[in-house]
C-alpha cells in the first residue's frame, strides 16, 4: 500500500511540476480571459443588463465564470498531459513499472484537479477585483469543484488514450466543452429561457455544476442540489471505469 | 514481497509466445526462450525479426497475442507486480520527457517503483556517477548527446537495482570508446551484481565478446538457440583476406585452399575450421608471394549470422 502511494505521490508530483514549469501556458491565459469576461460582461454590460436571479450582473457570472475556468483546466492539464505522455513515449516508464492502472489514473487526474483548483482561485482572486466573493455554503462550494475537476480530468484521460495528433486533444474542449459551458448557464439563468430550451438544457450536465456552485456561494441555484450531485457522481463514476477498462485494454498506450 | 533467494529457476521463461499487430502482421510465431539466472544474453537478428516485439511483451510494453512469459517464476499477467519488480529496461527507442532534468527522470522512475525519496535520490547520485552523467543531473534531457541519452536510460533502468536487465540496442549510435566502456559497465554488473542481462545488437562483435549465450530470431522464428562456442563451432568455413607486399599481375593459381584474387595484390582464402594454414604460407612461399598482412574477412559470428538468417528465409 505504502508502495502504490509512493507511485501516486510521483505522478501527482511530476504533473504539478509539469504546469508550474509552463505556467505562461497554463496558469497565466486564464486569468487574463477572465479579467476581460470580468471587465467587459461584469462591468460594462452588466450594468446595462441589471439584476439576474435577484443579483446584479457581475455576482451573477463570477461563480460560472469560475466553474468554466476550473473544468476547462482540469480537462486540458489531463489531455495534454497524457497525450504528450504517449506522445515522447515516456508513458512507457509507468508502464514498465509496478505501477497499477488505477494508480497510473488517479495521479494524472489529481495532477487535473490540483490544476483546476490553482486555476479557480486564481480566478477568485482576480474577481476580487471586481467584485464581493461571498461563501453561502461552504462545504457545497468545495465538493462541487473538486467532483467537477475530478469528472473533467477523467474526460481528459479519455480523450488523450483516444487521441492520435495534438489535434485530437482540441477538438472536444472546442466543439463540445465550449459549447456546452456557455450555454450552461454561466451567463443567464435558464427562468429566462423558453420552455423548450430550458428542456434541452437540462440535459447539459455543465448546468448543474455551474449551479451547484453557484448554490455555494450564493445560495441561488436553477436545479436541485440532489440533481447536481446525482449527475456528477454516477458521470464520474461511469467515466472512471470506462478510464480503468481503457486502461487494462493499454488503448492508444500498448500494441 | 520480493523475490525470494532461493528461486533457482530460470530468469526468463517464454512458451509458445505469439504476436499478431492489430494491422494482422504476425511477428512473432511462436517461439520459446529460456534464460538462465546470472547469464548474459544476446538476442540476435535483424532488422524487423521481432526482438523488440519479443522484448516488449517481456517488460510490459506489448500484449502479447499468446503463450506465456515469466520472469524469476512470477507470471507477467498473473503475478504482474513481482515481475515487474525485478525487471529493468533500456528500450530502443529514447522515451523519457524531453523537457525532464536527467536527475528528475531518474528519480521519479525510482517512485514508480516504490522507492522512498531519501533512497530515490542516493541511487540517482549512484548511477548517474556510475555512468558518467552526475555533472549533468540538472540539464533538461534534450539537450545531452545521442550516447549520453543511451545511459540515461541505462541509470533509469537500474535505479530499483533490478535482478534482471533488458536492453534492446544500447549501443546503437554509441561511439567506440563509449561502447567499451559500456560494455565494461555491463560486464561488471553482471558479474560482480549477478544481474542477468539480455541484449539485442547489431555490432556482432558486441555479442561475441560480450554473451555467454545467444539466440538469433528470424522472420518471428527462433532459428538459433545455444551457447556462443557452440554457436561459432557450427561455422565450417572462415575466409581470410591477405595482402601482398608486391601486387602480383600473373595471379598465379593456388592450390591448397579455395582463393579468389581480388585485385593483383589482395587474396581471399576460404579455410576450413579444423585446417591448419601452415600449407598456405608454404605455398606462398613456393609461389614467391610475400604476406604483408591477413585479417578475417568478417567478424566470424557474423559470418554465420548471415548464413543462418539467409538459410532460414530460403525455407520460409
Ligand atoms: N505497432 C506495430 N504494428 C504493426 N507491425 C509492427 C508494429 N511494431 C512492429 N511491427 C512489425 O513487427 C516486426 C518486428 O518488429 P520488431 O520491432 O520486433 O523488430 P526488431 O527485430 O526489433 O527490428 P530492429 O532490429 O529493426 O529493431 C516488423 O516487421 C515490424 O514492422
Ligand atoms: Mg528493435
Amino acid at each position: 500500500m505504502k508502495f502504490h502511494w509512493i507511485a501516486f505521490n510521483t505522478i501527482l508530483l511530476k504533473e504539478i511540476r509539469r504546469f508550474m514549469r509552463i505556467w505562461q501556458q497554463t496558469l497565466l491565459p486564464p486569468a487574463i480571459t477572465m479579467t476581460l469576461y470580468f471587465i467587459i460582461f461584469g462591468n460594462l454590460i452588466g450594468s446595462r443588463i441589471g439584476e439576474m436571479s435577484g443579483l446584479d450582473y457581475m455576482s451573477f457570472i463570477v461563480p460560472g465564470l469560475i466553474m468554466m475556468s476550473v473544468i476547462n483546466n482540469a480537462y486540458s492539464n489531463v489531455s495534454s498531459s497524457f497525450f504528450s505522455n504517449k506522445f515522447q513515449r515516456s508513458v512507457e516508464e509507468l508502464l514498465v513499472a509496478p505501477v497499477p492502472n488505477i494508480v497510473i489514473l488517479a495521479g494524472f487526474v489529481f495532477g487535473g484537479v490540483v490544476r483546476g483548483i490553482m486555476v479557480g482561485l486564481i480566478v477568485t482572486i482576480v474577481a476580487l477585483f471586481f467584485t464581493d466573493i461571498q461563501v453561502f455554503n461552504f462545504w457545497v462550494l468545495c465538493s462541487t469543484v473538486i467532483l467537477s475537476s475530478i469528472l473533467f480530468s477523467l474526460g481528459g484521460f479519455i480523450n488523450a488514450l483516444y487521441a492520435n495528433t495534438f489535434d485530437d486533444i482540441s477538438i472536444v474542449p472546442t466543439f463540445v466543452l465550449t459549447p456546452l459551458s456557455y450555454l450552461g448557464g454561466v451567463f443567464y439563468s435558464i427562468e429566462l429561457l423558453p420552455e423548450q430550451w430550458r428542456f434541452l438544457s437540462e440535459f447539459n450536465p455543465i448546468l448543474y455544476m455551474v449551479n451547484g456552485f453557484r448554490y455555494g456561494m450564493l445560495g441561488v441555484s436553477d436545479v436541485s442540489l440532489y440533481a447536481c450531485y446525482g449527475i456528477l457522481i454516477s458521470l464520474t463514476v461511469v467515466l472512471a471505469a470506462v478510464s480503468i477498462h481503457l486502461l487494462n485494454k493499454g488503448k492508444g498506450i500498448r500494441h | 514481497m520480493s523475490v525470494s533467494s532461493d528461486y533457482q529457476g530460470p530468469a526468463l521463461t517464454i512458451q509458445n509466445l505469439k504476436k499478431v499487430y492489430d494491422n494482422g502482421f504476425v511477428a512473432l510465431k511462436g517461439i520459446d526462450l529460456t534464460v538462465q539466472q546470472g547469464d548474459f544474453f544476446a538476442l540476435l537478428g535483424p532488422n524487423g525479426a521481432g526482438k523488440s516485439t519479443t522484448l516488449g511483451i517481456v517488460s510490459g510494453l506489448v500484449n502479447k497475442t499468446s503463450g506465456s512469459v515469466s520472469l524469476y517464476g512470477y507470471d507477467i499477467e498473473g503475478d504482474w507486480f513481482e515481475a515487474k519488480r525485478v525487471l529493468g529496461v533500456v528500450p530502443q527507442e529514447f522515451n523519457f520527457n524531453q523537457f525532464e532534468k536527467v536527475a528528475d527522470i531518474v528519480v521519479t522512475q525510482a517512485g514508480y517503483y516504490g522507492l522512498p525519496r531519501k533512497l530515490a535520490l542516493e541511487r540517482t547520485e549512484k548511477y548517474l556517477k556510475a555512468l558518467d552523467l552526475w555533472d549533468k543531473r540538472d540539464t533538461p534531457s534534450r539537450m545531452l548527446s545521442g550516447g549520453m541519452k543511451r545511459r540515461l536510460m541505462i541509470a533509469r533502468a537500474l535505479v530499483h537495482n533490478p535482478r534482471m536487465l533488458i536492453l534492446d540496442e544500447p549501443t546503437a549510435g554509441v561511439d567506440i570508446e563509449l561502447r567499451r566502456s559500456m560494455w565494461e559497465y555491463l560486464q561488471k554488473l553482471n558479474e560482480e551484481e549477478g544481474t542477468t542481462i539480455i541484449l539485442t545488437t547489431h555490432y556482432l562483435e558486441e555479442a561475441e565478446s560480450l554473451c555467454r549465450n545467444i539466440a538469433i530470431i528470424n522472420q518471428g522464428d527462433i532459428v538459433q538457440n545455444t551457447n556462443k562456442r557452440d554457436l561459432l563451432q557450427q561455422l565450417h568455413l572462415q575466409t581470410f583476406v591477405i595482402e601482398l607486399a608486391e601486387p602480383k599481375p600473373s595471379r598465379p593459381s593456388i592450390s591448397a585452399y579455395p582463393c579468389r584474387w581480388l585485385d593483383d595484390s589482395l587474396v581471399e582464402v576460404d579455410i576450413e575450421q579444423s585446417n591448419c594454414i601452415n600449407a598456405l604460407f608454404k605455398e606462398f612461399d613456393v609461389l614467391g608471394l610475400a604476406v604483408t598482412s591477413i585479417r578475417p574477412k568478417a567478424n566470424r559470428l557474423e559470418t554465420l549470422f548471415v548464413d543462418l538468417v539467409s538459410n532460414n528465409s530460403e525455407v520460409a
